[in-house]
This record gives structure tokens, C-alpha cells and sequence, in this order.
């Protein structure tokens, strides 16, 4: 069976669709055959950040529907044979998931797939739930900033109460930390919270710091997960994120902010 | 005006509202009125302030006899004999909600939402393991839309954070959390509340009136602290007693911080 890792955060635009699009095209690029599934129903994003929006035939809400199967819904991404994409609807709203349509098409995934990764939508509603519900792993992802971790915290006591492991009262989901759009400078000048600040009340297993980059932007409008920038700061912190989340042991980078040198102070570098 | 259906503000006497309550509810898994009573004796005994003057309903849907009666005269003599106050019924059948009925007592829906996999064998091994009306099992879990509250009996240990949006409750009890009290989180107590980490959400210590009940913690940020019905909002906890080590007690009706 797949592995099923939702990435999920509660508070909107700190960079769930980001995250999902880039943790499914590394666990991909590693060998390992993966589905990202777009969760936000009526609000349909992921397919834009993967770049597949002009293949959309069939959608999640069509296959829970049984008006298309599986492999008519799948898109195959065109950077990575590993990867597919099961885009959401636009059309419909969050009420079309149901929990037996979501399991099964879940179900179904997972036998032809090592990972599938559920891109939940923001909030803590009906949408939000179905994503996290059948999930193994838990990505929270976090801004350092107070109203972002106190959502994440509510999450977390969301995906300890409401999810299938716990109400079957099987192994929890394992819960992981993303820090997203980190500004150490920011930090330094006590406009941020830092790492440790954000540890200290959500007290996770940090999977990775992601710093804040226009690279981020960039390849969003390009329609290219940051991960595949291997120049940028942001898509060299998620290549590590992806490799602890496989078990590697990577040092922590872009925590600290390079102390500018006289020259690249005065010209801006 | 008199005639008017929409009385002016002023003029009302009052407000109809709808709201949740959480009541125990003691399910009868068995008919004997005098095991009843011996085991509901025993139970009292233990916690008999959690009991005293406790509505409580009387599930009647794990009978397998579905048209025994009841006795609900005994029953209820029997519940108020030990301070309870019986209020209501769930489930059974129509004779004997009638029955229920006759003795001045509600008939309550049901509260859960349909849940398929409660049917059938687990519903079984669930009676297999709570041969007694136990006040842990039996204390209804509220299906409201309001955030869920976890209902302990008698001392309670939090081991894991407890985090915004999570409510613990322990009756008729102490609360001990040797973790962090994250902000919107909400700790109750009938007894007295201790915190071995953080204290940064809402803690309401004595809460059916217990005076006598207090408040300890390691590092104060609370949002809201209250014994008994008296509380300090964080705005009105002095700033010098932020991040210390307190205890909040009731002294004569006012409200005290004190450094440990």
C-alpha cells in the first residue's frame, strides 16, 4: 500500500500547494512512484503550480462520481514518468468528496503507487478533513508568524482527533513541521519568529525551513515546482526536506543569514 | 401592541436560545433493579460530589430485551436516592419511552451522528468491556458542533500538548498537564489544575464551585485563569508574574496570583 501524506496548515497562503507540488516531484525524481492529489475543490490551484492546466479532461470529483476511471483523471507529469496528477474540480464544491469516494479512489492509488500526497485546502471544514482523514504522514505546514501556528496547533489537534488512525485508534499519523517563507534577516531584526519560537509551542519533528525566495513566485508562474529550480535556495531546502522525510540525515541550511560582505552590501547582492 | 407577534427588545422577558450540555448518561446494560442499585452505590461512593445533584439521562438502547419494562418509578427513585437528578431517556422502545414519559421524563434524540461502524460486533465488545455503568465510558461525549471535550473522571494525567481548540475536562477531579497549554486551549477541573509546562491557553479550575480548589503552574502566559467562577484575564495577571512559577487561589472571593 502507499504511503498517504496530506499537506495541510489550516491557515491559507503559506504555501501548501507549493509544498505538495514540490514534495511529490522529489519523492518522484527518487524513484518513487507518486500521485499528488489536489483537495480544493472549487478552488483548483495545483494543476497551475505543476503545469499540466491546458491537460485537464477528467477531474477527483469525476472519478468519486464514477463518471470517469482512474487512468481517464490521471495526468502524467511530462518532467517525471514517476509522477501523476489528480487535479481537482472546479466546478463543484467541497460536499462532492465523500469519505467512501475519497477511500476508495485512495485505495485504488495505492496499488500502483508508493506515495500519494493530498494537497488539503485551507481551513479546518469539511475539505480540509477529507484530506487529512485516510492520512499516514501530516506536513504542516507553518509561517513564522502567530496567527499561522496557532492554526497549524489547531490542525494538530484536529488530525489527532479526526482522522482514521485515530478513530480506529491505530499508530498515529506522524506529524511533521515545514517552516515556510523564513526570513532569518527578518528573524534577526525580531520581525519574525524563529525556528525555536515555533518549536516551543508546536514541539514537532522539523522536516525542513523553507526560506522566503522570489524563486518561490517564479516557478508558480511558470508552472515548474520550486524543487526543479536547483539554483535557488527554496528548491535546494525542499530537495533536503524530501530527503529527511526519506530518512536522510541533512543538516539544517538557510537558518542562519549569511553575514553580508562590505561589497555585496553596497551592491545590494 | 399587545397583538404584535414580535415583541419590542425592551419588552421581553426573556431569550430563547438553543445551547449543548454535557450530561452523564448511565446505559443499562441489564434490567436487575437491585444490581442497579448496588452498583450504582459503589459508584456514587467513590466520587459522591461529582454525583450530588448531577442531571443525568438513562440510555436504554443497549437493552436487549426491547419491550422489558423498565421500572422507571424504582429507577428513578433509586437516581434520586443518590442525589442524582434523572432527566431524560434515550433510545428504547415506544412502549417504553411511553413508560418514561409517565414518570415526567424527556425523550431525548440521538445525539450521535450515524456512525455505520458502530453497529454490529463493536457495538457488542464495547458492552463486553464496561460491564458496569462506569462513569468514564458512561459520560456522553458531546456530539455539538462546538469543539470536542475530553470528559476524565476523577485524577487525570495530559501527557502530549494540548493544543488550540482541545478542551479536557476532568470531573469530579484533579487535572495534572506535564506538558504545554497551548493558546485556545481550554483545561477544567471540578479539583485543582497543575501544569508542568507552558500554561499559555484558558484553565478553569473548581468548576462546579469548588472554593477550595487551585491553580498550579510552572511558567504563566495564560490567557484566562478561574477558580470557582472568579477569573483573571491575561490583560488583568500583573506583568511581573508572566513566565513564573504561581499558584491562583480563592482568598475570601478575590482572586490570588502568588509566586511559588
Amino acid at each position: 500500500m502507499a504511503r498517504i501524506i496530506v499537506i495541510t496548515s489550516g491557515k491559507g497562503g503559506v504555501g501548501k500547494t507549493t509544498t505538495a507540488a514540490a514534495m511529490a516531484m522529489g519523492l518522484a525524481q527518487r524513484g518513487h512512484r507518486t500521485v499528488v492529489i489536489d483537495f480544493d475543490v472549487g478552488l483548483r490551484n495545483l494543476d497551475l503550480i505543476m503545469g499540466c492546466e491546458r491537460r485537464v479532461v477528467y477531474d477527483f470529483v469525476n472519478v468519486i462520481n464514477g463518471e470517469a476511471n482512474l487512468n481517464q483523471a490521471l495526468i502524467r507529469d511530462k518532467r517525471c514518468d514517476n509522477l501523476y496528477v489528480l487535479p481537482a474540480s472546479q466546478t463543484r464544491d467541497k460536499e462532492a468528496l465523500t469519505k467512501e469516494g475519497v477511500g476508495k479512489v485512495l485505495e485504488d492509488l495505492g496499488q500502483g503507487h508508493d506515495y500519494i500526497v493530498c494537497d488539503s485546502p485551507a481551513g479546518i471544514e469539511h475539505g480540509a478533513t477529507m484530506a487529512m482523514y485516510y492520512a499516514d504522514d501530516a506536513v504542516v505546514v507553518t509561517n513564522p508568524e502567530v496567527s499561522s501556528v496557532r492554526d497549524s496547533d489547531r490542525m494538530l489537534g484536529i488530525l489527532s482527533s479526526k482522522s482514521r488512525r485515530a478513530e480506529t485508534s491505530a499508530e498515529p499519523i506522524r506529524e511533521h513541521l515545514l517552516l515556510t517563507r523564513y526570513s532569518s534577516a527578518r528573524v534577526e531584526r525580531g520581525e519574525m519568529l524563529s525556528v525555536d519560537d515555533v518549536q516551543e509551542i508546536l514541539s514537532l519533528n522539523l522536516l525542513g525551513v523553507i526560506p522566503e525566495s522570489q524563486a518561490v513566485l517564479n516557478a508558480s508562474n511558470a508552472g515548474v515546482p520550486v524543487i526543479l529550480d536547483h539554483e535557488s535556495e527554496a528548491g535546494q531546502a525542499y530537495s533536503d526536506m524530501v530527503a529527511r522525510y526519506l530518512g536522510d540525515d541533512v543538516p539544517m541550511r538557510f537558518i542562519n543569514s549569511a553575514k553580508k560582505g562590505f561589497f555585496s552590501r553596497i551592491f545590494g547582492g | 401592541m399587545a397583538a404584535s407577534p414580535v415583541p419590542s427588545k425592551s419588552a421581553s422577558a426573556f431569550e430563547l436560545k438553543a445551547d449543548a450540555f454535557t450530561l452523564p448518561v448511565i446505559r443499562l446494560l441489564a434490567l436487575d433493579m437491585d444490581s442497579i442499585a448496588v452498583e450504582l452505590e459503589a459508584k456514587v461512593a467513590q466520587a459522591p460530589a461529582f454525583f450530588m445533584h448531577t442531571p443525568v439521562v438513562v440510555d436504554l438502547s443497549a437493552l436487549s430485551e426491547a419491550d422489558a419494562d423498565v421500572g422507571f418509578p424504582q429507577l428513578v427513585g433509586l437516581l434520586r436516592g443518590l442525589g442524582m437528578i434523572p432527566v431524560g431517556v434515550r433510545g428504547g422502545s415506544l412502549a417504553q419511552q411511553e413508560a418514561a414519559k409517565a414518570m415526567e421524563l424527556a425523550i431525548l434524540g440521538d445525539t450521535f451522528k450515524p456512525r455505520r461502524r458502530e453497529d454490529g460486533p463493536q457495538l457488542a465488545a464495547e458492552h463486553a468491556a464496561v460491564p458496569a455503568p462506569d462513569p468514564v465510558g458512561a459520560v456522553a461525549t458531546p456530539e455539538s458542533p462546538a469543539a470536542p471535550v475530553g470528559i476524565e473522571t476523577g485524577p487525570t494525567l495530559i501527557t502530549r500538548p494540548v493544543r488550540s481548540g482541545q478542551r479536557v475536562y476532568a470531573a469530579g477531579g484533579d487535572l495534572t498537564v506535564v506538558a504545554a497549554v497551548n493558546p485556545g486551549a481550554e483545561l477544567m477541573a471540578d479539583g485543582n489544575i497543575h501544569i508542568y509546562g507552558a500554561l499559555r491557553g484558558r484553565v478553569i479550575a473548581g468548576l462546579k464551585g469548588d472554593t477550595s480548589a487551585r491553580i498550579f503552574c510552572h511558567d504563566l502566559q495564560a490567557e484566562l485563569v478561574s477558580v470557582a467562577g472568579h477569573y483573571r484575564v491575561s490583560e488583568s495577571i500583573p506583568p511581573e508574574l508572566k513566565g513564573q512559577r504561581v499558584q491562583v487561589y480563592l482568598d475570601h472571593e478575590v482572586l490570588r496570583i502568588e509566586p511559588l
